[in-house]
């Protein structure tokens, strides 16, 4: 019998300039991490005592009111975001589900059937509008396709009125989530052509052309080889351009009118969302309230942070397949 | 020697291209026959009829020439073809909005003159951006110089030590960049402005607009770096230098145009970012050097006021301020594309 | 000292065309060009149906530029052109108005590398040919273990039809390939080296599968190894590139290929001097 050697142990000792090197390089690597647990520390710090005064009301209720006396000290208040987060959550739901198949058409129209000079041409213009500023999108969104998209509303509570989700009651068209939704969606969709488009195009050419040898047609080679390889990153995309329409500010906050009330009903003109109560409530607001505002921050924040965990861990299970 | 001429058999032929053309004339002529002779009216209703009777044209001549498997071939391509309209009218609308309503705002004081001495509602020839434009490239240039050393050690922490913080790293730099513009604003607002400084300024403005910054020059960053091929690393650390000596001299001036194409792409992230500033800058009227004291104006926030000024004159200062951004973006933007068509200098 | 020719030799002489499968595969002055570059020159070359046509030749003589101008694959290189004309069953598969996927389905093809599709399960792939070209049959499991079982593949699979296709070895993984498209029943199969990433035990079944498919359809197959073309095709053609484009050197029954070739640069090449 031969004995087994133990394996020897290599030990690579790194010169200083490389222990430093390397010692910089994950201090700056963890800023992420210390920039959001900051964030995280700072603004539950700040909005602590709100947070406690309201316990669970804060995100049950929908009554935001606050009462002073003549010298101004707060005598009575009232901070609950259900209806600012179920608007926040309505806003972006209507966005993504207007946008994600629009996106996945264009970036399979990109890739596969667009002619060579149509595609450079097409791919620049919308990688460049996703780079576009919100607040373009605010104010055209308010100026030019406000009315087409209360039109646009009206249509569907005339066809689809028995629909709970399209009623109307009372009949206010203007300013509704809707309109918000159909604006967040313009802003996502170059976000989740561009991602969906980047991988539809690292589809692997030699399954493509395995498909075409069997006679596939163009659409058939796409449903057998580049949306189940692409699924997991075209979900990818959604996600983010989810967390992008839940976290904006301006372009809702210009088409949609704020209301403390409850509303599942999207083409009904009441509606909100935290960023944008942040921003109405920030200009006159006493200190007390920039708290209550604090703590709306942190809401959202830990919202958007949940999403991308979710996306994160969807991803993850849905890439495994496909690949 | 061969006289044969090379050919494409497989192009569409002039035939097949006279075909389409027909089919795309002879919807036109239907949708409008059918909008005018029906009670249906409005653009939206052009735009459906003309979608679904294309869509079922082609359909039938593929489905007429080929069989069924190539009618739904050709159904599902006019459906992706409609997708690629339905994405690019919104930017052909909204950069036809921005030049059409912004140039009338554009006179030569618009760039020589700050709002010290001039209202929005006032007439165009009096009052300017001078103070939003150099407010603007102060906090990019304070952003800039802040999030890019960040972002890119971050990336070689990714690409070069991969540590055992590389997993969670990665997903809070993706979580990062899903931070709303507000949150940071909120963040910088109570972890900075309130406790220390107490009063607005552009510095304030531009450390939210680093935490929106880092995640975009990271990722970027992170995807050129892990362009480098690994060789390169291999044959520095076989020279005999060390990690610090390879990253320095072959890895980062490797990647160098690739990393500028980084940090372009966050500045074009950030340089129209609105909210934040919002609650941090004060947004000053006047020209202020300053980045530390005293309120300093943008143009997101100038476009912002003018637009919530609501009258006539404001609103065109709105869109003309609005122009100027989009031209400053689509700069940065292309510049961008422009360089990383060269990621790796060889 | 045993040369190639020996081996050759070794196996039994087959009589080519004579068995009646309809008419076959004919290939008439394909020129191949990639942009400017003129890849392939002026190939005739006729395919009886039932045999096994071996392409052989050094890397960049256009022998895979040609197969892939059979089945009109040549067309997914964006620059690519051609001329000539390639006749199925004496219809040219270039005409205008021809239908592009029903010559691939009558014309299949195995790759180099094994791309059995990674959603799917084993049977899924062998099927997924119908599924593609949304073609019906009676019985699927029958035509499962038709295709499995000509693959050479059925004994291994046939208790785990439900697992991933990325589950199989390389070797496996290829005649999985090779079942998905035969299950779409074309006359033809072209192989582009279907071996070069296998290992000599696979390579040897993808082999034996070769030469029991020839007895129902008609084979081409491109390869680098000579003593596979030799092992398993009835003809030879030799491509050779002398710089400029490819041009195909010689073609006849394979035996006479490697033991009397006509031209001194086939003679060459076969007898191990250069390639």
């Amino acid at each position: 019998m031969s004995t087994v050697p133990v394996p020897r142990e290599i030990t690579t000792q790194p010169r200083r300039s490389d222990r430093v090197f390397r010692r910089i390089v994950t201090a700056g690597g963890l800023s992420s991490l210390f920039i959001l647990s900051l964030i995280t520390i700072f603004l539950a710090y700040r909005g602590y005592e709100v947070l406690r005064q309201e316990g669970f009301r804060f995100i049950t209720s929908s009554d935001w009111s606050i009462t002073t006396d003549d010298a101004g000290n707060v005598v009575e208040s009232h901070f609950g975001l259900a209806a600012m987060l179920v608007g926040t959550i309505l806003c972006a739901l209507i966005a993504v589900t207007i946008a994600l198949p629009i996106s996945i058409a264009s970036a399979l129209f990109l890739n596969f059937y667009a002619p060579g000079w149509m595609k450079k041409f097409l791919v620049a213009v919308v990688d460049m509008m996703a780079a576009f500023p919100s607040i373009l999108f605010g104010i055209w969104g308010f100026l030019v396709l406000m009315p087409s998209a209360e039109y646009w509303a009206k249509l569907l509570h005339h066809y689809f009125g028995f629909i709970p989700l399209f009623q109307l009651q009372p009949y206010v068209v203007t300013r509704s989530p809707f309109v918000a939704g159909v604006v967040l969606a313009i802003m996502i969709i170059p976000i989740i052509t561009s991602v969906s488009r980047e991988v539809f195009s690292q589809a692997p050419l030699d399954r493509i052309q395995a498909a075409y040898a069997l006679g596939a047609t163009r659409w058939g080679m796409i449903k057998a080889v580049v949306l189940p390889y692409g699924r997991s990153g075209v979900i990818g995309g959604a996600m983010l351009g989810l967390g992008r329409a839940m976290g904006e500010t301006v372009a809702v906050f210009t088409v949609l009118n704020i209301v403390f009330q409850v509303n599942w009903h999207m083409l009904l003109g009441v509606g909100g969302n935290v960023a944008s109560l942040i921003i109405l409530k920030f200009g006159d607001a006493s200190p007390y309230e920039i708290k209550a505002l604090m703590a709306a921050g942190l809401v959202l924040f830990l919202l958007t942070l949940a999403v991308n965990a979710i996306a994160d861990v969807i991803v993850k299970k849905t890439g495994k397949s496909g690949r | 020697m061969s006289t044969v001429k090379p050919t494409r058999p497989w192009v569409a032929s002039k035939q097949d291209r006279l075909r389409d053309a027909l089919i795309f004339v002879g919807a036109i002529v239907f949708t409008y026959l059918l909008v005018e002779v029906t009670p249906l009216k409005g653009k939206l209703a052009y735009f459906i009829v003309f979608f679904f009777s294309l869509m079922i044209a082609n359909g039938f001549t593929g489905g007429l020439r080929f069989g069924f498997p190539a009618a739904k071939d050709a159904i599902i391509k006019t459906l992706v073809a409609f997708g690629a309209v339905v994405t690019v009218i919104p930017i052909a609308s909204i950069l036809g909005t921005v030049i059409s309503k912004g140039y009338k705002g554009i006179k030569l004081n618009l760039f020589t003159q700050d709002m010290s001495m001039a209202t929005p509602t006032d007439p165009l020839n009096n009052g300017g951006i001078l103070h939003a434009i150099t407010g603007t490239l102060t906090l990019v240039a304070l952003a800039l110089i802040m999030s890019v050393p960040l972002g890119i050690l971050t990336a070689l922490y990714l690409t070069e030590i991969k540590g055992r913080f590389s997993k969670p790293i990665k997903f809070l730099v993706q979580a990062m960049s899903g931070v709303p513009s507000i949150v940071a604003g909120l963040f910088i607002l109570s972890a900075v402005l309130y406790p220390i400084t107490k009063s607005y300024s552009g510095f304030m403005g531009a450390l939210a607009l680093t935490i929106l910054m880092i995640p975009t020059v990271a990722r970027t960053s992170e995807e050129v770096l892990n362009l480098i091929p690994q060789d390169l690393r291999e044959a520095g650390t076989a020279l005999g230098g060390t990690q610090w000596r390879t990253v320095a001299m072959i890895v980062l001036p490797a990647a160098r145009s690739g990393l500028i194409t980084a940090m372009i792409l966050g500045v074009a992230r950030i340089a129209g970012e609105t909210a934040p500033l919002l609650l941090l800058t004060g947004g000053g009227d006047k020209v202020n050097p300053n980045p530390f004291s005293g309120s300093m104006g943008s143009l997101p926030y100038y476009i912002w006021k003018s637009f919530n000024a609501g009258s006539e004159e404001s609103i065109t200062r709105a869109w003309a301020g609005l122009l100027v951004l989009v031209v400053l973006v689509l700069f940065l933007f292309t510049s961008a594309r422009f360089l990383s068509t060269r990621k790796v200098s060889r | 000292m045993t040369s190639l020719s020996d081996v050759a030799n070794a196996v039994a002489p087959r009589v080519p065309g004579t068995r009646a499968l309809g008419t076959g595969l004919e290939a008439r002055g394909i020129h191949a060009w990639f942009g400017k570059h003129h890849a392939l020159e002026n190939v005739s070359l006729d395919f009886a149906p039932g045999t096994v046509t071996a392409l052989i030749g050094p890397s960049g003589c256009g022998k895979s530029t040609f197969i892939r101008t059979l089945n009109r694959m040549h067309e997914f290189i964006p620059s690519a052109a051609m001329a000539g004309e390639v006749l199925l069953d004496g219809k040219d598969v270039y005409a205008p108005g021809t239908d592009v996927t029903k010559i691939r389905l009558q014309i299949g093809m195995v790759f180099q590398k094994p791309n059995p599709f990674p959603s799917m399960t084993i049977g899924e792939n062998v099927l997924s040919g119908l599924k593609l070209a949304q073609l019906k049959v009676e019985n699927k499991d029958d035509l499962l273990e038709e295709c499995l079982e000509r693959a050479g593949l059925w004994k291994e699979v046939k208790d785990r039809l439900g697992a991933h296709g990325g589950s199989l070895s390389g070797g496996q993984q290829q005649r999985l390939c090779i079942a998905r498209a035969l299950a779409v029943k074309p006359q033809v199969l072209l192989m582009d080296e279907p071996c070069s990433a296998l290992d000599p035990g696979s390579t040897l079944r993808i082999e034996e599968t070769i030469r029991q498919l020839s007895e129902t359809m008609t084979i081409v197959i491109v390869t680098h190894n000579m003593q596979q073309a030799a092992r398993v095709s009835d003809y030879t053609a030799f491509f050779l590139s002398d710089g400029g484009p490819g041009q195909m050197i010689e073609v006849a029954p394979t035996t006479e290929i490697f033991s009397r070739p006509k031209d001194k640069r086939t003679e060459d090449y076969v007898t191990g001097r250069f390639g």
